[in-house]
């Protein structure tokens, strides 16, 4: 266990990173999939078909090939930019899509008569969606949103591989090959550092659904 | 249609890659190192547990152009395949009965200290903390880190890097990674995973080189037909040796004595020339070998 004493400060540089990827790419997927799940259940045709579509794309396509038409795609199509923007975009396209799945279940499960009711008193359907319909349907979705970023932090390791390098895995990956370190204690290292961002993320979680539970 | 212009170029990419590689195993093919049928060793030695059971397991890179690539027929070719085979053959065991095992970068001690091959040859560098764990003959080679820029580029050392604020490609946890951090800037540091994407990353133009061992980026210039070029002025030594158990000082022995006597009869040049020989025909000299320990 001493690689991990000794190189403790790569692995802290490599936590910083793997916090910093994560914490633009759970803000960015957040607000996109909230939008796109407003998409689903919009009035307007052309707004759901693209909703329907984006979700077929990226929640059936593998992450790594996300990442690929990102950090390969784009150059070739002529937009230049750090590959660490790059990475985030996948991960955001990507998981954009079940944070989507998991909004639109939460917008289904408030009952029809809530909606019905905000446009009788004269909201429109997107003032009914953001001050009656989500409110309600955000609180109930907690759990499964939780596990979504959870599994976002941890697909958050392919990024590492797309360019943007510094990452926790990408710090095992120093260790082992370069520097000869045994693989076990590198890799125990690794995980160490993905649960110190990942088991108080969901602590944080539990609280969070506690304090926000809605008694129907 | 820009989309399938992109998909025609990956799909070009992916068929010249494969061509490149048939060419390759259906050249070497054509002769193996004459076996020593009359191999005999001092009882208990690596060297007489092998040769009676008249097969060994080698660890190889498989996706390393030039020296362990493997085809479409499940075989690796490339430099490193040849030294391997040579040995075996001095070993009395004929290359068919080579056992080929994929030995990427970081597994290599492991693979090593776990018997999971009986020698590594996979363009594995010879250093002070990989010598803590496994014991090196050889070295075979002597490659050095250079860089891969454009045709066009004026970028003439890694010096020239820094001062042009250049962004430079490597791969995560390679020892080239570590080192070029002495002339640019971390943020200016691009890794991936393979060095087939620093290549794609460079042809793009969001890195401006790409730093590796000299004799690993001859096979990505060799596959970019002629879009790229090595800089060509290396800037450390990297000797190339042939893994084994720690302390297995006869075995060591062996193979360095194997290596001097293909140097001696022409069949080190002849590995390199059906291999690596065919970008760079410049045959090199089988360096000094280290004294075994």
């Amino acid at each position: 266990m001493n690689v991990i004493i000794d190189n403790f400060p790569l692995y802290v540089s490599g936590f910083l990173q793997t916090l910093r990827i994560c914490a633009f790419a759970a803000l960015g997927s957040l607000v996109l999939g909230t939008v796109i799940a407003g998409f689903r259940v919009s009035p307007v045709p052309p707004l759901r078909w693209v909703g329907t579509a984006w979700v077929t794309v990226f929640r059936n396509c593998p992450l790594t090939v996300v990442l690929f038409f990102c950090a390969f795609g784009l150059p070739e199509i002529g937009v230049n930019g750090a590959y660490f923007w790059f990475g985030v975009t996948g991960l955001i396209l990507y998981t954009s899509a079940f944070v989507c799945e998991a909004v639109r279940s939460g917008i289904n499960s408030v009952p029809a008569g809530q909606a019905e009711a905000a446009r009788a008193v004269g909201l429109t359907f997107s003032q009914s969606l953001t001050s009656v319909v989500l409110p309600q349907a955000l609180r109930t979705v907690v759990p499964p949103l939780g596990s979504v970023i959870i599994a976002m932090i941890k697909n958050s390791a392919i990024v590492g591989a797309f360019g943007v390098g510094g990452d926790l895995f990408a710090v095992g990956d120093t260790l082992t090959s370069s520097r000869g370190e045994a693989v076990l204690p590198v890799l125990i290292g690794v995980v160490l550092g993905y649960l110190v961002i990942t088991i108080p993320g969901g602590l944080l979680l539990g609280l969070l659904e506690r304090k926000v539970a809605i008694a129907r | 249609m820009r989309l399938r212009g992109l998909m025609v170029g990956t799909v070009t990419a992916a068929l010249a890659l494969s061509l490149a590689a048939c060419g390759g195993s259906s050249d070497s093919g054509s002769g193996n190192p004459s076996v020593d049928a009359k191999a005999s060793f001092e009882a208990g030695t690596t060297m007489a547990t092998l040769s009676q059971a008249g097969k060994i397991r080698v660890g190889t890179k498989f996706d390393q152009p030039l020296f362990g690539l493997k085809g479409l027929d499940g075989k690796p070719t490339g430099f490193d395949v040849e030294v391997a085979k040579l040995v075996a053959a001095k070993l009395g065991i004929s290359a068919d009965k080579i056992e080929w095992v994929e030995s990427q970068s970081k597994f290599r001690e492991e693979y090593i200290e776990q018997g999971k091959v009986d020698l590594v040859v996979a363009t594995y560098t010879i250093n002070d903390k990989r010598k803590e764990r496994v014991s090196f003959a050889g070295p075979y080679y002597e490659a050095g880190q250079d860089l891969m820029v454009k045709k066009d580029s004026t970028v003439d050392g890694p010096e020239a890097l820094k001062a042009a604020g250049a962004k430079v490609c490597s791969v995560t946890g390679s020892t080239p990674a570590e080192k070029i951090k002495e002339y640019v800037d971390q943020s200016n540091i691009v890794l991936f995973d393979v060095y087939s994407k620093c290549a794609d990353a460079l042809r793009t133009g969001q890195v401006q080189a790409v730093t590796t061992d000299n004799v690993i980026l001859l096979g990505l210039v060799d596959a970019s037909k002629g879009d790229f070029k090595l800089v060509g002025k290396p800037f450390t030594k990297e000797p190339y040796g042939i893994g084994i158990k720690k302390g297995d000082t006869k075995f060591c022995q062996f193979v360095n004595d194997t290596l001097k006597a293909a140097a001696a009869d022409g069949a080190y040049e002849k590995a390199w020339k059906d291999t690596a020989g065919k970008v760079a025909p410049n045959t090199p000299k089988l360096p000094e070998t280290a004294t075994c320990s």
